[in-house]
């Protein structure tokens, strides 16, 4: 047994570092940004959070954005493993595994962001139950973190249990299917709960959780759909179109959600033009000459409402090598831009106080983001390799005895 | 100002040292400075702590309150320990309990303050709070104009919709009244004016804000590790060993009331105050939150907070609310008085009055 996990080791990791000079270059250039990475992690830890740009007035800064950012798209990977599962597509059954991939991937990222967000990361033990104190049920964070853990443990214990099967040769779907799927449920039920008690008023608004599920549905699309286009050109793998259309499918409907989510909350805030559209207006129109959110604001607007546009017309819809990946990277992008620019940032002006603010990053900080991101795109480019190998069976296990 | 004291006296001794070498020079005379000139001198030069096994102890310990008596003891001598040599003088943790049967409140007399600060000045020194990278200020005061607005007949037709049969006296845009008027409106709330302002300004009334200890503080439901707690006398305290710095108080806090060490946190050794509190004015570490305690270290011990101290026109009262006999409950029973943000529904113990 241990041997042949061994070389199940062994053979993935093995797979997973072949490719042709780009697919090297890429990994190298993943490389460079993460050794260069720790280094600004390193000053990051030493100094404080006094080298990011957050501040009394505004607390949450890019990690946590980012991390909300990656709470969606893992969320969103049941998109990829629902079909298969609930639906019994025949087409998406064998890439639930690389849902599942992203899944655990993305919150491995976002609990990354995470520790780059804490004040004291070295007393994370404190949030250990019986060891520490958790403040359960009061505290919000701790439903996330609850969550968030066992989120990434099923889908890691999911992943390693379907590969390996599968590079052994004896899998059985039904088994995985019954305790995993009450899982995905509670994540995607449990995701928008971060928001907790914030004091501002920019988030305690009803329609937030729809929001939240609006943009995980286009955004973790977005990533499958690129992701399984360059699977299907650079490996045996079959992936059929109707898996593509379903998916972009999906970030149409996402992109709907998420413009009459917005027209709701802003039709809401900005007719009765009470003290609760300051921070609306704030990130619209500025504030006083403080109008770093303005262009941010109008170009992520602007961006989804042409993407969903352009999705609805089946000649992009179905140009696998052309339109459909530009559109999906700027959904992608708009989502991602979104969480800092127009959720996080401006949500914060004015403080309690009556304090209008804005937000400068530092470079310490957006290096440790792109870093954090690099750590993950590495993760995910080398998982998804060698799951490919696998279900194409170019990587299976050989049994030494097999020889006649 | 220190530094420059510092630098007199080295100058009177002909020699031209920085304050780290004066330490050391003072330092032979007597081994407590010795001490806190090695101390000082490690911490500059940001190699590890002199005691080892002092630091793993303390990053070790549980929750406080949770300690066995003998535990606490172990984590006050620890930190005494400890800041006795990274300031250089002998300094108390104490670990006065709560006292039984009080509720503390606090009343502020709007109509009295003149904005001169001194409050949070006496607060940042009473409570050891970082003077440099970051600043920390607990109480920050509101300037806040008064309702003598522009008014002009030329404005009285800036109606909406622009014209119409009816007139052009509709809903107003930019109108006569298009101004908030005092109150507490934050609205043009102005925190930052200049320390040598001359106060009061006659057209801006100054309303001093901190920790309004909430009967049902949103930051202690936000605590994920119960960092942050009510105390028996009804003060939001935090355990600054515990707290893991994530912020979510911050988040929470309507009243913008909590202050979070981004780094380390710069006091001068010659300004520490060396009487503290474990949950009161004790130094704190680097990422982790802080706030207004009523300044708990003097309050249960029978005192006055510092920031009623200093204020020079009298316009703070603090006192037990359950006695019937105490001024903040007088002035409940007689003057008006309210709370700020009434409708964020926390229940602040923290007054405001019209005297």
């Amino acid at each position: 047994m241990r041997k042949i996990i061994l070389s199940f080791v062994v053979d993935v990791g093995s797979y997973a570092l072949k490719g042709g000079a780009m697919y090297k270059a890429w990994l190298l250039f993943l490389l460079f940004i993460i050794v260069t990475g720790s280094y600004t992690a390193y000053i990051q830890l030493k100094e404080g959070l006094i080298t990011i740009g957050a501040t009394d007035q505004i607390p949450m800064e890019l990690f946590f954005a980012n991390f909300i950012f990656t709470a969606h798209v893992a969320a969103a990977a049941i998109l990829v493993v629902a079909p298969g599962y609930f639906y019994h597509r025949k087409d998406m059954k064998e890439l639930a595994v690389i849902g599942e991939i992203i899944a655990m991937v993305f919150v491995a990222t976002g609990i990354t962001f995470i520790l780059f967000h804490m004040g004291r990361p070295d007393r994370l033990w404190h949030m250990v139950p019986f060891i520490g104190y958790l403040n359960f049920p009061n505290s919000m964070l701790v439903y996330d973190t609850i969550v968030l853990n066992v989120y990434l443990y099923l889908n890691l214990i999911g992943i390693s249990y379907i590969l390996y099967k599968k590079y052994v040769g004896e899998f059985d779907t039904k088994a995985l299917a019954r305790w995993f799927t009450p899982v995905i449920y509670l994540a995607i039920v449990w995701g928008p709960l971060i928001r907790s008690n914030a004091r501002m008023g920019a988030w305690s608004t009803a329609v937030m959780p729809f929001g939240f599920l609006a943009m995980a549905g286009a955004s973790g699309p977005s990533l499958v759909i690129l992701l399984f286009l360059l699977i299907r050109k650079h490996s045996k793998l079959h992936i059929n179109d109707s898996v593509i259309d379903l998916m972009s499918t999906i970030i149409g409907w996402s992109l709907g959600i998420i413009m009459l989510v917005f027209a709701a909350e802003y039709f809401t805030a900005l007719y009765s033009n009470t003290e609760h559209a300051a921070p609306l207006n704030y990130s619209m129109f500025g504030h006083n000459g403080l109008n770093m959110y303005v262009p941010w604001f109008w170009g992520t607007v602007g961006a989804i409402v042409a993407c969903f546009i352009a999705i609805l017309i089946p000649k992009v819809r179905k140009s696998y090598d052309r339109w459909l990946p530009v559109v999906c990277v700027v959904v992608f992008l708009a989502i991602l831009v979104e969480k800092p620019m127009m959720l996080v940032f401006p949500a914060f002006s004015p403080s309690p106080l009556g304090e209008y603010t804005e937000y400068h990053p530092t470079f310490i900080e957006l290096y440790n983001v792109v870093s954090t991101w690099a750590v993950g795109f590495l993760s995910l480019t080398l998982i998804v390799k060698g799951a490919v190998g696998i279900l194409t069976g170019e990587v299976m296990y050989r049994k030494p005895e097999t020889t006649t | 100002m220190s530094d420059e004291k510092a630098e007199t006296d080295n100058k009177k001794g002909g020699v031209k040292t920085n304050r780290r070498d004066f330490l050391k020079n003072v330092g032979v005379a007597g081994a407590s400075t010795l001490m806190a000139s090695s101390a000082s001198a490690n911490v500059s030069a940001g190699s590890s702590n002199p005691d080892a096994e002092v630091t793993a102890a303390e990053w070790l310990q549980g929750h406080f309150v949770l300690m066995s008596d003998k535990d606490k003891q172990e984590a006050i001598a620890r930190l005494e320990k400890r800041y006795t040599a990274q300031y250089g003088k002998k300094t108390t943790v104490s670990n006065t309990p709560p006292p039984e049967g009080v509720l503390f409140g606090y009343a502020l007399d709007i109509s009295k303050c003149i904005g001169c600060r001194r409050c949070v000045h006496a607060c940042v020194k009473e409570n050891n709070q970082s003077r440099s990278n970051p600043v920390i200020h607990w109480i920050q005061v509101m300037k806040i104009p008064k309702g003598n607005l522009a008014f002009s007949a030329d404005k009285l037709n800036e109606g909406y919709p622009q014209s119409s049969a009816i007139g052009d006296y509709g809903v107003q845009v930019g109108g006569n009244a298009y101004e908030p008027v005092g109150g507490l409106s934050t609205e043009h709330a102005e925190t930052y004016y200049p320390d040598d302002e001359l106060v009061p300004d006659k057209s801006y009334f100054y309303v001093p804000v901190q920790c309004q200890q909430c009967e049902k503080p949103p930051c202690v439901k936000a605590c994920p590790v119960r960092a942050t707690f009510r105390d028996p006398n009804g003060v939001v305290v935090i355990d600054y060993n515990w707290c893991i710095g994530c912020r979510m108080c911050q988040l929470a806090c309507p009243y913008q009331a909590r202050r979070f060490n981004w780094g380390e946190p710069n006091l001068p050794p010659e300004e520490m105050n060396p009487k503290t509190h474990y949950f009161g004015n004790r130094p704190r570490m680097r990422g982790v939150m802080e706030k207004c305690t009523f300044c708990l270290q003097r309050t249960r011990e029978g005192r006055n907070p510092a920031c009623l101290e200093a204020c020079p026109v009298g316009a703070r009262k603090f006192g037990n609310l359950l006695d019937p006999e105490s001024d903040v409950r007088k002035i409940l029973a007689t003057k008006k008085v309210f709370r700020f943000k009434d409708e964020m529904s926390t229940y602040p113990k923290f007054f405001y009055y019209i005297g």
